[in-house]
């Protein structure tokens, strides 16, 4: 079988999506560790996003997070170009539909609506990435400098000025929730994807589906949400 | 003996053909008795449509069993009405009460055409066995019964799989109208026996390609098939194709 009869395939398709949405998690985690930091006067008092910021730094000016970058923005790419292409296709093969629909018999709505969920994820990362990304990479921030002299960008500071804004503030958490909710459904699915079938080992990677699902969305949920209720000044 | 009977109200899709748009017709089918099968019920409307000079429905039945996988109806919102594990000709009228609007639609999916009324054309199903649905074997004489071993645990999920009866009610049931658990259990009932080994990779390369040209669609793991599989068919075996596929894939030329 050639490469392209293997990826054009209905399940090489899957396939691809699977793998991209596995590197879309690693990436999540490591974005959901590194910004935990902006809590970090828990433990350490008067750092007022010192520690974030000086971490924002090492990642934007080391070549390996740089060249990771790329690949993630290609991932999330083909991702949803192939996710919206399966949507399309998935939905063209009924043809008449039916007077009284399935409902969500053995399955649940949000297994059902990840073409949905992730055109939310979509709307929401567009906003982020125009918030966040674009004057992090290319200019736009505030610089900030501290005792030992050195300066950094302020991200820190930019999230607390975007986040005072409630608009945005509650499409960050309907993003979350989103996400939450495409992640309780496609951690296991992506598996399934791949090949995994041994019962025990589902039903694994189910529980750390929904744990890593939660987990993650409600962190993220709490950063805009803290820094909104002025937890985090 | 006290005798329950009900009457009802049956929605049914009409269609003279697979050119003709089709619509639903209402009948009233009275003095139902709960012991019937729902096809005996069919069976009575019919008989007196026929009485009155009028078309029967058509239907697909055969065994009237639960073996042959030919009956298919999308009853009240589901593929072989509202028992779990079970298929049309083996539910009963005891499943309804009087006074009950029923309504009966054919599998839908576009590579499942209408031909008649409630039947569809399930011919894709045959291509997709045909394209690798089979193992060879050395002809002369008998081999021994037991002379290939095999391990227990395989031999039940192998024994599970080829429970599939090739009814369709997961395409009918599946948003996508994907034919994966179909041909999984077909594919996971002779990849997982040592007779199934020679085709293995071949088997499942040409049964997937089959399914993609019928205009089947991608699975997306809901589980909705495997909640209306009359023969309780896991999706267990949609993960071991998945795996069956990109292996084959990804090694040979
Ligand atoms: C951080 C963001 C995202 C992550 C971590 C993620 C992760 C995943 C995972 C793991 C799957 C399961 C793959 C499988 O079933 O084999 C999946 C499926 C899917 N994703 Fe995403 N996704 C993200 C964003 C998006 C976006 C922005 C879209 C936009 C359209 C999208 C659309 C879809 C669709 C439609 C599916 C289902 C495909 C199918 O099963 O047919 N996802 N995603
Ligand atoms: S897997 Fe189940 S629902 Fe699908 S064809 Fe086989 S018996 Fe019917
Ligand atoms: S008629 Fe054979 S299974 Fe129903």
């Amino acid at each position: 079988m050639k490469w392209s009869e293997l990826f054009t395939s209905s399940i090489g398709k899957k396939w691809v999506m699977a793998i991209s949405g596995l590197c879309l998690i690693g990436f999540l985690l490591v974005h959901v560790t590194l910004n935990t930091l902006i809590w970090a006067n828990i433990f350490v008092p008067e750092d007022n996003g010192e520690i974030f910021n000086r971490a924002a730094h090492w990642l934007g000016s080391n070549l390996i997070p740089r060249i990771l970058e790329v690949g993630l923005f290609l991932f999330f790419i083909i991702h949803i170009i192939q996710g919206y292409v399966l949507e399309l296709q998935n939905r063209s093969k009924r043809g008449k539909g039916y007077k009284v629909p399935m409902g969500s018999e053995g399955s649940n709505w949000y297994r059902k609506s990840m073409g949905l969920l992730g055109t939310l994820i979509f709307i929401f990362l567009v906003v982020h990435i125009s918030n966040f990304w674009i004057s992090s990479r290319f200019g736009g921030l505030k610089e900030i400098t501290y005792p030992d002299g050195e300066t950094f960008h302020n991200l820190y500071g930019e999230m607390i000025t975007v986040f005072q804004e409630l608009w945005i503030v509650i499409l960050y958490v309907l993003g979350c929730v989103s996400l939450a909710w495409h992640l309780i459904h496609g951690f296991q699915s992506a598996f399934r994807t791949i090949g995994v079938s041994n019962k025990k080992y589902l039903a694994l990677l189910n529980a750390t589906g929904i744990g890593f699902s939660l987990l993650v969305s409600i962190l993220f949920a709490a950063m805009p949400l803290s820094i909104y209720l002025g937890w985090v000044k | 003996m006290e005798q329950n009977t009900m009457n009802l109200t049956l929605k049914v899709w009409r269609q003279k053909n697979s050119g003709d748009p089709g619509g639903f017709a209402t009948y009233p089918v009275k003095n139902i008795s709960a012991e019937m099968s729902f096809l005996e019920m069919f069976d009575v409307l019919n008989e007196e449509l026929i009485r009155e000079g009028k078309d029967p429905i058509a239907f697909d039945h055969d065994c009237r069993e639960g073996i042959c996988g030919m009956c298919s109806m999308y009853i009240n919102g589901r593929p072989h009405g509202p028992w779990e594990k079970n298929t049309v000709c083996q539910l009963h009228m005891r499943a309804y009460k009087d006074g009950d609007t029923i309504v009966v639609e054919p599998w839908r999916a576009k590579s499942f055409p209408v031909l008649k009324d409630l039947v569809v054309d399930r011919g894709a199903f045959d291509r997709i066995i045909q394209a690798g649905g089979y193992i060879s074997v050395n002809t002369g004489s008998p081999v021994d019964a037991n002379a290939v071993p095999v391990e227990k645990e395989k031999a039940d999920a192998a024994f599970a799989a080829a429970a599939c009866i090739g009814c369709g009610a997961c395409v009918a049931a599946c948003k996508n109208s994907s034919a994966l658990l179909f041909v999984s259990a077909k594919v996971s009932h002779l990849a997982l026996l040592p007779q199934g080994a020679p085709e293995r990779r071949s088997r499942a390369l040409n049964m997937v390609a089959q399914m993609d040209k019928e205009g089947f669609g991608a699975c997306t793991n809901t589980g909705a098939c495997e909640a209306v599989c009359p023969k309780g068919i896991s999706i267990e075996n949609i993960a071991r194709l998945n795996r069956e596929f990109i292996g084959a894939g990804m090694s040979g030329e």
